[in-house]
């Protein structure tokens, strides 16, 4: 199908956010002191373009010559982008006003990652795969190295984009295989010459095509093993870019993986079931030990996100629409309760010493601040998944297409995994309120902060209430239905 | 038919005083003294609530009352309450139990009042939410959320070891709930729903029985706690503060047995019966060496928490006797210890609060200065020890009677816990209470004040009304178990032949 003038209709959302970058980036540079102006515009652009993508309507359309799909799975995880980065920008005001390092690059570099992970998430064809990905890395890159003069960030920026190169070029590799010995990269076709191939029987070099991909997409992830640089970049980096890099490019790789996964090589699905089975496990498991020892919260919640990576590939596993419900509704809770804990994260703020980060800094928190203890404990314990909070919902449908499937060994392995995870989690519990109070924080006075941490907690708490899970598990049914359709 | 959701009133009314308790706002010393009676006020308001149970309670049907339902999850999860002979006498347990551990903390509990309260109000809330529900997913919502207050409690107003404790109780139980959560998952994948009445008529496939009943197994012989798995609650008990070991061996524990009663039972017949051996082994296990564990320690709480694993055994046995006496014996006994357990760790609370020690060396010759205390720890010892006339000797001799029926062994075994347990418990009583007032810091103890007299009194009470005339308890529970039990019945019939067809074949 070939057109004379594309329908960019319904890629609006996309268009308009990358014109709004570049306008960002013009009135960040011709008009003095203007950071907070471009943070607040970032903010409105993306606000709007959540609407622009709500506009598209979740009927399956492509554009572009195929290379560019929207239907009711690209809406839900668009969004979910959306929500993550407006958060992260309004976020990063706050903690750079307090930090003094005030930048308009910031929230332009923030808006141009959004934009590549929508494009990741409306990709249909390894070529508009690559374009979204290495648009959003890039803009990552930097942001992970954004603070200049230290050696820290620097480090974190450098290692994210040695290890992130090396990854695009396996990633890549795998699509020039997968090119060479389908002669598509389009996803569709892809789709039609696998289904052609008898089961058992797919060439060699589309299988190690498939694996290189497949590795390169859990680079972005960072699902054991391409995991390693994940503690370091989320410690290295200031706290702001930790939380962005922890919820928005995690869910929009998933999706782009969910898709990858689904559409061109769904019936191959014998071939990478396996390779997806070790990485859920593999991440799982280190995701819970590795994490024990950690003294820096920032560590700490990068093991976490290992961990609950390993979780949300659980429900691609199970291959049909039942799991990639569960990962939309695991990643819609894991974005709630991690955007609260980074905002408690960055209220770590003595007088003197500014921002901390260690764990023995929260000793005692129930005592000076009882309320930033209740609002840290109830994520703690959502993380870990303990009922009647959100995240024991995440897990449970997770869990559910997996053993209906017949994977009880998974399902073992993977509540086992959790109670180990528990066990890091309420380690923070018990620092705040079990130990002897450490010296006190300033206290938390911007308004937005505020506003985001109590509504992810009044959300993790209330989302056992059918008023709050029940627009989510319909939205998330009726888009998984979409995508294992094709 | 419309009527007042009263169950959901009881369940949620304590969430009602955590927000009020919240609300409370100002000095120290009226927070506090606020904070105390708010939270008494709501236990004693859902107590009287639960009064309504009592009186209004449909005793001719085994079929489940009150009921509510509304939508929840979706996909056959529904938000659906009721209860059933089973489950009404522990609700009414809770319900009676909570007041009497709010008052118990009154003056002793110093720091972080407010918080204190609001954990066990939370507290209350799931564990009334826990017989309550009719619902698998809510249940386990419901089991599970409970260990969130009372790691604070443990690990908050705790003894010295309190951050170990708190720990062992969270992982341990957690860590069998999982297996069991598993186990749930695939009965909501073959069955389609979580509604436990249905899951209750559902016909699981015998051979994954096997598995579910483990998984299930797993999570509440944690809980209950039998042999050898039951090592956090000696730690948890000497640890909590005297409330929350009252809450611990009053009502938690009895989470187990009638997890038992609900789900292993009715829902895996097969399984129930064919790894009833293991059951009996184990439970015998712990009523010998748990017995012997506890003549040995010098801690009392330590004590009365072995003496609970024991008595634990007694209802496991019972209901795995499958037949009526033995399951109404152990839901006897469960009650039973429900109020003695709970008295004695109150009696420990009692000298505690004022030497500040628990190590049984450092009493002696209590009965000279404590006449009162002295009358009502030997009232509570020998209800413990199951002497007629007192709650514990009904339920354990229907256990017994019941066991007696199905394995005589099993019986020969149980008896020898009962001969120990009048060791422990009357050894443990001489070197407290009798003997010369030798030790100086004893003499200036003060007997029982209005306060705690006011506590005991409702507990001896009870204890002696279930022991003289247990009828009026046993009414409640009487249809439902036979109810249970001739389905038991039917099922293993039904599975007999369907064997039998095979082998035919």
């Amino acid at each position: 199908m070939t057109e004379i003038f594309p329908n960019l209709e319904i890629a609006y959302g996309e268009i308009f956010l990358s014109i709004g970058a570049m306008l960002l980036l013009m009135v960040g540079v011709f008009k003095k002191d203007s950071v907070n102006l471009v943070s607040w515009l970032a903010v409105g652009f993306i606000v709007i373009t959540m609407f622009l993508s709500l506009a598209v309507g979740s009927e399956q359309t492509f554009t572009l010559s195929n290379l560019f799909v929207v239907d009711g799975f690209t809406q839900f995880m668009k969004i979910l982008v959306l929500v993550a980065s407006a958060l992260a920008v309004i976020m990063s005001r706050e903690f750079f006003r307090l930090e003094g390092e005030d930048r308009f690059e910031f929230p332009v570099l923030m808006v141009l990652a959004t934009v590549g992970m929508m494009i990741m998430v409306s990709a249909n064809d390894l070529m508009s795969l690559y374009m979204g990905i290495e648009l959003q890395s890039l803009s990552l890159y930097v942001l992970a190295a954004f603070k200049r003069d230290s050696e820290k960030s620097t480090e974190a920026g450098l290692k994210y984009f040695v290890l992130g190169a090396l990854s695009s070029g396996i990633l890549l590799y795998g699509c020039s295989l997968i090119y060479g010995f389908i002669g598509s990269t389009n996803f569709s076709s892809i789709a039609t010459a696998v289904g052609g191939i008898e089961e058992g029987s797919a060439s060699v070099g589309v299988v190690v095509g498939l694996v290189f991909v497949l590795a390169g997409l859990a680079f972005k992830v960072s699902a054991v093993p391409f995991h390693m640089w994940t503690p370091d970049v989320y410690e290295g980096s200031q706290t702001p870019v930790t939380a962005f890099f922890s919820v928005a490019p995690k869910v929009a790789a998933l999706a782009l993986l969910a898709r990858t996964l689904y559409v061109p090589f769904g019936d191959l699905s014998g071939s990478w079931a396996q390779v997806v089975i070790f990485m859920s496990v593999a991440s799982m498991i280190l995701g819970s030990f590795a994490a024990i020892m950690q003294t820096n919260i920032k560590r700490l919640m990068a093991y976490s996100s290992i961990g609950h990576v390993g979780f949300a590939l659980l429900g691609l596993i199970a291959g049909n629409a039942e799991g990639i419900r569960g990962v939309m509704i695991y990643m819609t809770i894991y974005l709630v309760m991690n955007v609260g804990m980074f905002v408690c994260i960055m209220s770590m703020r003595r007088k003197e010493e500014g921002m901390v980060e260690d764990i023995a800094d929260l000793s005692g928190l129930a005592q000076n601040h009882p309320v930033m203890a209740a609002f840290i404990s109830i994520f703690m314990f959502s993380l870990a998944g303990v009922p009647p909070l959100a995240g024991f919902f995440a897990k449970w449908y997770v869990i559910i297409p997996i053993v209906n499937a017949g994977y009880f060994t998974l399902a073992t392995i993977a509540v086992l995994a959790s109670v180990v995870g528990a066990y890091y989690y309420i380690r923070i519990v018990k620092v705040m309120y079990f130990d002897a109070p450490a010296e006190e924080f300033v206290p938390q006075k911007s308004l937005p902060m505020k506003v985001i941490v109590t509504l992810s907690a009044i959300l993790v708490l209330a989302f056992i209430a059918p008023q709050i899970s029940s627009p989510v598990l319909d939205h998330a049914q009726a888009a998984a239905q979409g995508l294992s359709q094709k | 038919m419309e009527y007042f959701p009263i169950l959901s009133t009881i369940t949620f009314l304590p969430l009602l005083g955590v927000l009020i308790i919240l609300s409370i706002n100002g000095e120290k010393e009226i927070v506090e003294r606020n904070s105390r009676n708010a939270a008494l006020l709501t236990t004693v308001a859902t107590f009287l609530f639960s009064l309504v149970l009592w009186f209004s309670f449909d005793k001719s049907t085994a079929g489940f009352q009150f009921v509510e339902e509304a939508k929840w999850l979706g996909g056959g999860i529904q938000y659906k309450m009721g209860i059933d002979g089973i489950s009404v006498l522990f609700v009414l347990l809770t319900t009676f139990i909570m007041p009497i551990c709010i008052l118990c903390g009154w003056d002793t509990i110093k720091k972080r009042v407010k918080e204190y309260m609001i954990a066990f109000l939370l507290l209350e809330c799931f564990m009334i939410g826990v017989f309550c529900t009719l619902d698998l997913v809510l249940f386990y919502v419901f089991f599970e959320a409970g260990l969130i207050p009372m790691f604070l409690i443990i690990g908050i107003w705790g003894g010295d070891n309190r951050v170990y404790a708190a720990y062992k109780l969270f992982l341990y139980t957690l860590l069998g709930s999982v297996l069991m959560l598993v186990a749930m998952l695939y009965m909501y994948g073959q069955a389609g729903t979580t509604d436990i009445p249905t899951l209750m008529q559902f016909n699981f496939d015998p051979h994954a029985q096997t598995w579910l009943f483990l998984a299930f197994f797993a999570s509440f012989a944690v809980k209950m706690p039998m042999w050898p798995v039951h090592t956090w609650l000696p730690d948890a008990h000497v640890q909590a503060p005297t409330a929350g070991s009252v809450i611990l061996a009053g009502i938690l524990l009895k989470m187990g047995g009638y997890g038992f009663l609900r789900f292993s039972l009715p829902m895996f017949p097969v399984a129930s019966e064919q790894l009833a051996w293991l059951i009996y082994l184990l439970s015998c296990i712990a009523i010998i060496y748990t017995s012997l564990v506890a003549l040995r320690q010098t801690d009392m709480k330590k004590l009365i928490a072995y003496s609970s694993v024991a008595h634990m055994g007694f209802v496991t046995i019972g209901i795995f006797a499958f037949n009526i006496q033995g399951i109404e014996g152990s839901i006897v006994v469960m009650l039973a210890h429900g109020f003695v357990a709970s008295a004695l760790f109150l009696c420990v609370g009692v000298v505690y609060d004022r030497l500040h020690t628990r190590d049984i060396d450092r009493y002696g010759g209590l009965v000279n200065i404590m006449p009162k205390y002295a009358l009502v720890f030997m009232f509570f010892t020998m209800a413990s020890v199951g002497l007629p006339g007192t709650a514990n000797f009904v339920g354990e001799v229907l256990v017994l009677v019941g066991i007696f029926k199905v394995s005589t062994w099993t019986t020969f075994f149980a008896l020898f816990g009962v001969i120990l347990g009048a060791a422990y418990m009357l050894y443990l009583y001489r070197r407290v209470v009798f003997g010369d007032l030798t030790k100086e810091d004893l003499k200036a103890m003060l007997d029982l004040d209005k306060r705690e007299i006011l506590i005991f009194a409702p507990l001896v009470i009870l204890t002696l009304w279930m022991g003289v005339y247990p009828t009026s308890f046993m009414d409640f529970i009487h249809v439902s178990v036979d109810n249970l039990v001739t389905q038991h019945e039917a099922s293993m019939a039904t599975y007999h032949a369907a064997v039998q067809t095979v082998a035919g074949n």
